[in-house]
């Protein structure tokens, strides 16, 4: 059972997705589990061979415990039962949305080439859901490629959230109530803002969204992620984990997103591979992240492995966040309303459109120089969206 | 359409992002997006919808022409002809 969150002490095990004898790949989805924060889909993090699943489904099982074995590639299965399923790190997951909804159905395993692997993955489509038309029932890029251009060409599905239930939301706001108390009491945090100009990306997003059909438009939040993952690229000593008494590092850039969720819950699952989406690429991840998350459809591996967290609060009017920094996580990046402001400038004084960014950090991991240069960066970046 | 219809199109497109949403209770002369809590992304899947079910393009410069369920009717009107 792996532990998605520190404060998570059990889980109760809804649904295998595989049966022995059959091969898994690490970051598939093997089983449903139910938790304190909601129905989460495990991935498994080795390649294998499933030898036997050891918990039924029903069962409430500790964090640590094997749910089930794997057997090594090519071992003989009774032989060799080594990996555990997903012996996740004990890392604190934001809290996750509770649910109600039904577990997903069983699924088959689904052949794909590597690079439609890859593509599916940059654009954020799930493989399951893509029919093959070449030879041997493989998904091929092409397949994938028509599946992004027939979902560019669909409204957005539109999900019903679960209502979620009154013990639902106080077992999410007690896991939220954990996860910052944790922060709180451990990170010793530094806070940095500035004001920055978005005319030139404002004006920029106006025009490419005037090229684009209603389905395709952008929103500016996806500008602001791009440009936050590249600058933690510039300063990475924001983007990674404080564990075991030092800073470790991340080399990808998994940008935790902070979605609220209808009825008061909050959750902060991540883009995968932030820094490698285009802005188009962004807008897409993020739209399936939200629309999931609002659905309760989130993986296990994003909702622990995100490098640190963007929590964009402009929506509900106000113009500066001062973040709570998600605990193994060193980094929140916070980003209030656009309004416009007098600005004053080579002598001359404008009405502009000023974005508030902030920067909350752990001291242990940077100083305020390094999170001052990264916010420095982050304006540079939009000063010229083109670039992004 | 009449200006009826429009209405319950648009109800219909807000209550597939906001399906918790008090329709019954909704003030027309008043911001949809605090009475139902909509972000800028919910609101792209109400012109999204909108598009599909009147075939109606709502460029972004005229999101702000949309603000209330009133304003929506009365743009939508115009455009369609109503």
């Amino acid at each position: 059972m792996p532990s998605l969150g520190a404060d998570m002490e059990s889980g109760v095990l809804v649904q295998w997705l595989v049966q022995p004898g059959q091969q898994v790949k690490r970051g598939q989805v093997v089983a449903v589990v139910e938790t304190q924060k909601g129905a989460v889909e495990v991935e498994i993090w080795e390649d294998g061979l499933v030898d036997r699943l050891v918990v039924q489904p029903g069962t409430r099982v500790p964090v640590g415990e094997v749910l089930a074995t794997l057997a090594g590639a090519g071992a003989p299965p009774a032989a060799a039962p080594a990996a555990v399923v997903a012996p996740a790190p004990a890392v604190a997951a934001p809290p996750s949305i509770p649910t109600l909804r039904p577990p997903p159905p069983a699924a088959t395993r689904v052949k794909a080439s590597p690079a439609a692997r890859k593509r599916a993955e940059e654009l954020g489509l799930d493989l399951t859901a893509i029919t093959p038309t070449g030879p041997h029932d493989i998904i091929a890029i092409e397949d994938v490629e028509r599946a992004a251009k027939a979902r560019a060409e669909q409204p957005p599905p539109v999900v019903k959230p679960p209502a979620p239930s009154a013990e639902g939301l106080a077992a999410m706001r007690q896991a939220i109530g954990a996860a910052m108390a944790r922060s709180k009491r451990e990170i010793p945090h530094y806070y940095l803002g500035t004001s920055i100009d978005v005319s030139r990306a404002r004006d920029w997003l106006t025009a490419e969204n005037l090229k684009r059909s209603v389905k395709e438009r952008i929103l500016f939040a996806a500008l602001l992620l791009r440009a936050t993952a590249l600058a933690l690229k510039e300063v990475p000593e924001l983007n990674g984990f404080w564990i075991d008494g030092r800073f470790q590092p991340s080399d990808a850039v998994h940008l935790g997103l902070g979605i609220a969720l209808r009825g008061g819950g909050l959750i902060a699952p991540a883009i995968h591979d932030a820094d490698k989406k285009s802005i188009p690429e962004m807008m897409a991840a993020m739209g399936d992240l939200v629309q999931r998350a609002r659905a309760g459809s989130v993986r296990s591996s994003e909702l622990t492995d995100a490098t640190v967290t963007v929590t964009n609060l402009g929506e509900q009017g106000i113009e500066t966040v001062y973040g709570v920094i998600y605990p193994p996580q060193v980094a929140l990046v916070g980003f209030g309303k656009i309004v416009e402001r007098p600005w004053a400038e080579a002598g001359g004084l404008y009405v502009r459109p000023v974005l508030h960014a902030t920067l909350s950090a752990d001291h242990r991991a940077s100083v305020g120089h390094r999170g001052a240069l990264f916010l420095a960066a982050l304006d540079r970046l939009l000063q010229e969206p083109e670039k992004l | 359409m009449t200006r009826d219809e429009i209405r319950r199109e648009v109800i219909d497109a807000l209550s597939r992002v906001a399906p918790e949403g008090q329709y019954d209770r909704l003030k027309p002369d008043r911001p949809l997006r605090d009475q139902l809590d909509i972000d800028s992304y919910d609101f792209l899947n109400v012109i999204v919808h909108l598009h599909a079910t009147l075939g109606i393009d709502i460029p972004e410069a005229d999101y702000g022409k949309l603000s209330t369920l009133d304003a929506t009717v009365a743009y939508l009107a115009a455009k369609l002809g109503a």
